[in-house]
């Protein structure tokens, strides 16, 4: 049979970096994937050979957006295993708090997004709404929402007074709970469970031949950790536990993102409880020759930084690896012998940060017949979890076992309370494009008419009232 | 509600979002417009899947080499008039980048800017009041 | 038992690693208790590489090409979790005309892509490579500029 190709990319609504992948298929089989990189590549290793010890972390932290603190974090580390730094106490748990409040933003990040690939768009607004305290939280003790300019060779660069552990706890008190929520969700949620699981398999053997790291390798029960393996920070002087999943599946990443989310509450809890007083910056004033590791666990994985110093102030040669390198060349083994329709689940699951690493362009093997692009793929997906959601409810009412399983009927009881997604109407059919879902609270909209009710639901900060007063301002 | 937004935004406006090699965090924050705090629609902005359909272009990223062609292109695809706006300090003026020797930047090298958002990242905030003045200062 | 866990007669991968080298070892250097570096000669590299990654089964992480004035520079970095121990094989490619070296990709898929990228950006040739295709370039980049090199990139040694 030919084979088709199917390019995804370069650009849609929900993935708009420029990466490219091609698909090639046979029938609804995806035979290979190739993944190309390249249209992110800034050079960034060459223009750090130009900075000072300095300089770099701030450049460093826009190789990724949203695992932006690890790579600060892993590079003064490999400068301070130069220089034999002894980094502050009090520094070291400050680190761990910023990381720890990275992971957990990239994680509902990760979470929303993936609601939108299968429809549950309800799912996509949420998680991004849990998010934006931790952001605000960012912004309280950093100055700024993305990007925090927090770690310096030696230290923190920013203090957190006492003053502010008050308002943390608050925002963890908030968000801890809907977080629990999520967990009872993704793990009672017989729509996900049928839709997630048995994707993306990734065996353990994989997990080893292509170096795969973070909830990837943790979702096939690879407890690698670099918060456990090669401690940094204040990881060894709070309690925890590395989060691992058996299944090798979509879903088992799934599960590893948000139970993670509650460890990282933990740490952070355990860190502000634990912080002592005194110095936040050991002032290192130069570093000798030589060359150094540091590592961070970022929340797509080991973010993994060497560097060598010629005794001067720049250094002499700067590696920067991100997980999501490693973590893309996992996609043949994991989406090849997938429907299509799965094809762009598995490779969000394994939660690519595209800006750290590289993104190609399509790579053109020869002609064969376009099937289409993204937007066919995203219908594809949501058009399967429509099937799955109509077979559970048609299994409801025809009293047989449902995939998902016994009495865990979609919808009105059947012995089991509604979940909190059923309660909300947690699946909305969505047109490709990021509008949000007609609002479960304003029914009897029209089409065309703007989701007021939804925006006022949720409490909009930036009213029609305010953005006239500021646009007005300048006419 | 005759506030000034509601006649600078009267007719809604669909944006097509651009990544030129941008590190994420400008297009995360072009999402969280979408989301229940800023809720973009609200202002009749809406994102869009194709470029055919699009009022506006939202760029972010210093433009690497591969991803100039790209930009050019798609200039050329969008129905006119089509409104560029460069999102973020490396749309601007390549920020940080402007030594990487694949950066051919900024999106001013390679179509008309007709507004400039900087930040490092903008603000979800600053986004929608940079795309609400380009509208107001166009109506 | 060992800070690492390990009964105190058991060997450590570290070790097993060492010896299994033999007199291919140039040199043994750690830094810390985390960071071993061990040199090898280009030929003895992938030999190395399968011995640690296959045999002792190490976490394959990453690897750093780099430019000195005594040649190529490639250091494979791997990683015992188990052990907290990461362990880099260091090799130097003295010929700055024409550097090669036998890929390491047959025995670690997962070096696939680095090893393009410092073929790339670094101009050295990985022998048997699967896939010695492009990976960060695109196609309109000029042959024989390699912007990791120290020299002015031009090729020439």
């Amino acid at each position: 049979m030919a084979t088709t190709k199917i390019p995804i990319g370069p650009y849609h609504p929900l993935l708009e970096e420029p990466e490219y992948f091609i698909l090639e298929v046979e029938g609804e089989t995806v035979r290979d994937i190739q993944v190309k990189l390249g249209g992110n590549h800034r050079g960034i290793e060459k223009i750090s050979e130009d900075k000072t010890y300095d300089q770099i972390p701030f450049l460093v932290e826009r190789v990724c957006g949203i695992c932006s603190t690890s790579h600060p974090l892993a590079f003064v580390q490999a400068a301070e295993e130069i220089g034999g730094v002894e980094v502050p106490e009090r520094a070291l748990y400050l680190r761990t708090i910023i990381a720890e409040l990275e992971r957990l933003h990239s994680h509902l990040l990760w979470v929303g997004l993936a609601g939108h690939f299968i429809g549950y768009n309800t799912v996509f607004m949420w998680a991004w709404k849990y998010r934006e305290p931790i952001l605000d939280l960012f912004e309280l003790v950093t100055g700024n929402r993305q990007n925090y300019a927090m770690m310096k060779v030696g230290g923190v660069r920013r203090d957190i007074p006492r003053e502010r552990f008050g308002k943390i706890r608050e925002i963890l008190d908030a968000v801890a709970p809907k977080i629990d929520m999520l967990k009872g969700a993704i793990l009672d949620d017989p729509v996900l469970h049928a839709r997630l699981k048995g994707i993306g398999i990734l065996s353990t053997e994989d997990v080893h031949r292509f170096g795969a790291l973070g909830p990837t390798a943790r979702g096939s029960g690879v407890p690698i950790d670099v918060r456990r393996d090669d401690p940094y920070a204040a990881y060894d002087r709070v309690d925890w536990d590395v989060v691992t999943a058996e299944s090798c599946d979509v879903f088992g990443r799934a599960v590893v993102r948000v139970l993670e989310c509650i460890e990282s509450v933990r740490i952070i809890r355990q860190s502000l409880d634990r912080m002592p007083d005194g110095p936040i910056d050991a002032d290192v004033d130069a570093l000798p020759a030589g060359e150094g590791i540091g590592r961070a666990e970022a929340p797509r994985g080991e973010t993994f930084h060497y560097v060598r110093s010629d005794g001067t102030n720049r250094p002499l040669r700067h590696k920067i690896r991100a997980p999501t390198y490693q973590n893309y060349q996992t996609y043949r083994a994991m989406v090849v012998g997938e429907t299509v329709s799965d094809a762009a689940l598995a490779t969000a699951s394994v939660d690519p940060c595209y800006s750290c690493t590289e993104r190609i362009a399509v790579v053109d093997r020869g002609s064969g017949r376009r099937l289409g692009g993204w937007r066919e793929i995203l219908r594809a997906s949501r058009e399967k979890t429509e099937r799955l959601v109509s077979g559970l409810m048609e299994a409801r009412t025809t009293s047989d076992e449902t995939a998902g399983g016994g009495s865990n009927a979609v919808g009105e009881g059947r012995g089991r309370a509604p979940t909190e997604f059923e309660r909300l109407g947690r699946w909305e059919r969505s047109p490709h494009s990021l509008n949000p879902p007609r609002s479960p609270l304003g029914g009897g909209k029209s089409a065309d008419a703007p989701p007021l009710g939804f925006s006022s639901a949720f409490g909009g900060v930036l009213t029609r009232q305010s953005l006239g007063a500021l646009v007005g301002r300048r006419r | 509600m005759a506030t000034l937004a509601t006649k600078a935004l009267k007719k809604s406006i669909w944006v097509f979002h651009l990544n030129t090699g941008a590190c994420n965090n400008c297009d995360i924050e072009i999402l969280d417009c979408l989301t229940p705090r800023f809720d973009l629609e609200r202002f009749g902005i809406a994102l869009v899947g194709s470029v055919r359909h699009a009022d506006a272009l939202l760029v972010t990223g210093p433009v690497t080499r591969a991803s100039a062609p790209r930009l050019r292109l798609l200039y050329e695809e969008a129905s006119k008039p089509c409104f560029v706006i460069a999102v973020g300090a490396c749309a601007c003026s390549k920020g940080m980048f402007k030594e990487g020797y694949n950066v051919v930047g900024p999106v001013d090298a390679h179509v008309p800017v007709h507004a400039y958002i900087p930040g490092c990242p903008p603000k979800p905030e600053a986004i929608i009041l940079g795309v609400a003045r380009l509208l107001g200062s166009l109506s | 038992m060992g800070p690492d866990g390990r009964r105190g007669d058991v060997k450590s991968k570290v070790d097993r690693f060492r010896e299994g080298l033999g007199d291919r070892l140039r040199a043994w250097r750690e830094t810390t208790p985390r960071r071993a570096w061990a040199t090898v000669d280009p030929a003895a590299a992938p030999e190395a590489c399968r011995l640690i990654f296959e045999e002792l089964r190490a976490r394959f992480a990453i690897m750093t090409g780099i430019d000195t004035p005594e040649g190529f520079e490639i250091l494979y970095h791997f990683e015992f979790p188990e052990e907290r121990r990461m362990v880099t094989i260091r090799t130097l490619i003295p010929d700055r005309r024409s550097p090669a070296i036998d890929s390491v990709t047959p025995i670690i898929p997962g070096a696939g892509f680095i090893e393009r990228e410092i073929a790339e950006l670094l101009g050295i040739a990985f022998r048997g490579h699967p896939h010695p295709e492009r990976l960060l370039s695109d196609d309109t980049w000029p042959a024989g500029v390699f912007p990791l090199r120290k020299s002015r990139g031009n090729g020439e040694a």
